[in-house]
């Protein structure tokens, strides 16, 4: 355990444990939009930069990210100073111009007095924030089916060569990790379509509705040493719970085929 | 055969430099790239094939070296008769009968070909008088002109892998650690980070394996030092990693080089074999029993890919994306190793250091920022090449003594300095000091030493577009502050550019910028806003006269500029009404032309054209 201080209150947290984890648990309010829970941090958004200092730096003050700055003893953090909320401002101003029509930027943006973004509007916005958080998925369920393509101002979430991507099962991962909804997909009962692929859904036995798709199936039965019955009833209402079911199976066991 | 001993390193020396002895001429051909590019193999070749067929006492067809650039690039192809010191420039093939007859058969010099001083037209032949190297230290660059890239024998004979010797026979690691130290090396990459304090806590770090990393990515549009290097003397950069893995105690070694750089690659694969075969690299090095095998990784060419996380990444095969991280590299770096990381110039230096100590080092160069540095010298200047001088030395120096000056007499402006996101210094800097602190206290760098000199043609907001437009491209994307905000600065600079910013806009820039500052996640944004900073605080005027004025002052934002002709120096020759595409000059033979406004796209074919200086641009 380390000692350290946020905001002015002592507290106590794991070392280790990133600084983001202890804000949060002490019900300090710091917007984060690239952090998800079930994947590595990336420090992509900026938007949960805090300040930090030390009583021994004399002075000497850092900003860092608080999703990837792992707790030290004695460090002092704030994470409203001046200097960061004037930083979350630009970066949400920024935000709203390249997704003005997003509620969850809008809203957030408002949160901090911003109705509309004093830039130029970039031509054929859309809702993707680019938080990486479908693709750090998909790679932790194993898939990699998605990846971020182009760098700089035209980087974009896509499959390897903007066709239906080989390697994706149809898990909705993805889509369902995605905070802004921006990955679409149809699900008609019979088939699942989603990045331009038409998957085949397994039907439940026990209330004919349709669970998973076959490919997520076969994949998870050969792969996971699941069985096969696993997936012949339905889950749908859980869809979510499922979804973090799966990636904790699936990290659960690749932590056990190491061994 | 292998080397095993230090008496056996000497005593192959030794052998070397008495067979060479007995060549009492030596014609260095430059085979840098730009005296590739103007055809000096074809050059080498004809010497070669000459001498063949001649006899000349003490010249044999091994007189005849390809070497690695002579850096005076301007000047290509090159061509340098050794020991007398002789520099030939622009030579063609049809000179080389000449060269051979009189040059290396006897002792004349051909007054044609040597270099020419532009103001006095006097006549300058050797090395030393010419004031493109008169004013130079060369350390890094020293063995460039003067051996073959792909013999390691002409690197041994001039002292090569001396260092490498001392380090591992005659020193131990903490030694080696604190003679770079005390040195006070520090990283020619751009960030100066003292290159002794990177090794130490490398090698304080518990671990069974560690790493050392050879940045030969150099990203930035101009610079190739770099290359320069890894082309026409790879063997210092595989010496300067042996001392370093030395050091820290590293077995393996990776070289990145940029996919761009293929020549590079081929001479570091070649350097390498050489070295092995000689038991100076890979298993047991020099009887020692320490071992180092480096490995090259060809880089896809990102400029990110710089960056040193990214670089990693990159060479442990990943897409080359910066990673944050608040644990240094040299903690966790290559494969989460404690890994040190530096640039081709800092290996370069390091044999020197360990063969001469480090207080010859700090003896050279300026307080806290010993040694040389090498620059690309591009631009508006006369004498563009590759240059290395003391720290310390001013730009005054650089632009004006080994640049020549500017061409065609026009007015300095500035120089950029440090690549897209190094800074533009103005005319009150000239007598700065060029060295790491100097130049980012006036808000450049040095970063890997690009330097480019402007002229009053040179709009300087249409430089920071440049750069600005530059980096938006190659930033990775994965931060917002750098992707979005540097689109941003971009998109109001071009809107200045053409007449329809606001004094309100550069404020607005100037506060964007000072959050991508902050908040970026690596280097690149953290200094991407540069090009705007350092031209707004310099050349303020030039963005108001933009604003308030619509006016471009260097004549060259098109939205801003109108071209006439000045019908007193106009004498009606024509020339410029065919070279108008769009037909925008009238006039008849004799009589001064006009051009109409409406039709002008302002592509500048007139002003080129005319002969006799009479279409103004305001
Ligand atoms: S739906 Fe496809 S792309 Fe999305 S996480 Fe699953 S496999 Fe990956
Ligand atoms: S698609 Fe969604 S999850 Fe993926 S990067 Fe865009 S906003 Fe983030
Ligand atoms: S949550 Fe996005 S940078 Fe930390």
């Amino acid at each position: 355990m380390v000692t350290l201080t946020i905001n002015g209150k002592v507290v106590q947290a794991e070392k280790g444990e990133y600084l983001l984890a202890v804000i949060r648990r002490m019900g300090i309010d710091v917007p984060a939009l690239c952090h998800h829970e079930a994947v590595e941090p990336y420090g992509g958004c900026r938007l949960c930069m805090v300040e930090i200092t030390k009583e021994s730096w004399n002075g000497w003050k850092n900003h860092v990210t608080a999703c990837l700055y792992p707790a030290e003893q004695d460090l002092i953090v704030s994470t409203h100073s001046d200097t960061i909320i004037e930083l979350r401002k630009s970066l949400l101003d920024l935000f709203l111009a390249r997704n003005p029509h997003t509620p969850l930027i809008q809203k957030l943006a408002a949160e901090h007095g911003l109705t509309k973004t004093t830039f130029e509007v970039v031509p054929e916005p859309n809702d993707c924030i680019l938080c990486g958080i479908c693709t750090r998925v998909c790679d932790e369920m194993g898939f990699s089916a998605i990846s971020m393509v182009n760098r700089g101002h035209g980087r974009e979430v896509a499959p390897p060569l903007h066709q239906p991507p080989p390697a994706c099962v149809g898990c909705l991962a993805c889509a369902q990790a995605c905070p802004t909804r921006y990955i679409k997909y149809e699900d008609n009962g019979a088939t699942r379509k989603i990045w331009d692929r038409t998957f085949e859904l397994l039907t439940c036995e026990k209330t004919g509705r349709p669970t998973i798709t076959r490919e997520f199936a076969e994949y998870l039965s050969e792969h996971r040493d699941l069985p096969k019955e696993y997936f012949r009833v339905n889950d749908e209402s859980h869809r979510g719970e499922l979804v973090s079911t799966m990636a904790a199976i699936t990290r659960w066991s690749v932590t056990e085929e190491k061994k | 055969m292998r080397i095993e001993s230090e008496k056996q390193l000497r005593d192959y020396r030794k052998k070397l430099v008495d067979a060479d002895r007995k060549l009492t001429k030596k014609i260095m051909v430059c085979h840098g790239p730009g005296c590739l590019a103007s055809g000096s193999e074809q050059i080498s070749e004809e010497f070669t094939k000459q001498l063949a067929k001649k006899r000349i006492a003490g010249v044999t067809v091994e007189a005849v070296k390809k070497t690695g650039c002579h850096s005076f690039c301007e000047k290509s192809p090159l061509v340098a008769i050794e020991p007398a010191q002789i520099l030939y420039t622009k030579v063609k093939v049809k000179d080389v009968a000449e060269i051979i007859e009189k040059s290396v058969a006897g002792d004349e010099v051909i007054e044609r070909l040597v270099y020419h001083d532009p103001h006095s037209n006097e006549a300058i032949a050797t090395y030393p008088d010419v004031p493109f190297y008169k004013y130079q230290t060369r350390l890094a660059l020293r063995n460039l002109g003067k051996i073959n890239a792909c013999d390691i024998d002409d690197y041994i004979r001039v002292g090569g892998y001396d260092g490498a010797a001392k380090a591992l026979l005659h020193m131990t690691p903490e030694n080696v650690i604190d003679e770079i130290t005390k040195s006070n090396l520090r990283g020619r990459g751009g960030g100066g980070f003292p290159a002794g304090r990177k090794w130490a806590s490398c090698r304080a770090v518990e671990s069974d394996v560690r790493y050392v990393v050879c940045n030969g990515d150099e990203g930035d549009p101009g610079a190739f030092m770099d290359r320069a290097i890894m082309e026409g003397d790879p063997h210092t950069v595989l010496e300067g990693m042996v001392v370093a893995a030395f050091a820290v105690g590293a077995n393996d070694g990776y070289i990145y080089v940029r996919e761009e750089y293929p020549l590079a690659v081929i001479n570091l694969q070649k350097a390498i074999e050489q070295a092995e075969g000689l038991g100076l690299l890979g298993d047991n090095i020099l009887g020692t029993g320490f071992s180092l095998r480096i490995h090259i990784n060809r880089g896809a060419g990102a400029f990110v890919c710089g960056e040193s996380s990214a670089l990693m990444l990159s060479v442990a095969g990943n897409v080359g994306e910066p990673r944050a991280k608040y644990v240094r590299s040299v903690v966790k770096g290559l494969w989460d190793k404690p890994t040190v990381l530096n640039n081709v110039e800092t290996y370069a230096n390091v044999p020197l250091i360990i063969t001469n100590g480090a207080e010859w080092f700090t003896s050279i160069g300026a307080p806290k920022n010993a040694g040389t540095k090498a620059f690309s010298l591009v631009g508006k200047v006369r004498h563009t090449g590759l240059i290395e001088v003391p720290m310390g030395t001013t730009l005054r120096r650089i632009v004006f003594d080994i640049g020549g000056g500017l061409l065609k007499d026009r007015p300095f402006k500035g120089v950029q300095t440090g690549g897209p996101s190094g800074g533009c210094l103005a005319e009150k800097h000239l007598d700065l000091s060029v060295d790491f602190d100097t130049l980012t206290t006036h808000g450049s760098m040095m970063g890997s030493g690009g330097m480019i000199v402007m002229d009053d043609r040179t709009c300087m907001v249409d430089v920071a577009k440049y750069f600005l437009s530059f980096l938006v491209s190659e930033s990775c994307g994965k931060c917002i502050p750098c992707r979005e905000g540097l689109y941003q600065l971009h998109k109001l600079a071009i809107a200045i550019s053409e007449g329809r910013g606001t004094e309100q806009d550069i404020e607005k820039m100037e506060r964007l910028s000072e959050m991508v500052v902050l908040g970026s996640l690596c280097g690149l944004g953290k200094s991407g806003p540069n090009p705007f900073l350092s031209t707004i605080s310099n050349f303020r005027d030039e963005y108001l006269a933009h604003i308030r004025d619509h006016r471009c002052p260097a004549g060259v934002c098109r939205e801003l500029i109108t071209y006439e002709i000045n019908p007193e120096k106009c004498d009606g020759c024509m020339a410029c009404i065919s070279a108008c595409a769009v037909h925008a000059i009238t006039g008849r033979k004799t009589k001064p032309h006009v051009i109409n406004q409406e039709l002008c796209t302002k592509c500048g074919a007139c002003v080129a054209a005319c002969t006799r200086d009479a279409i103004a641009v305001f």
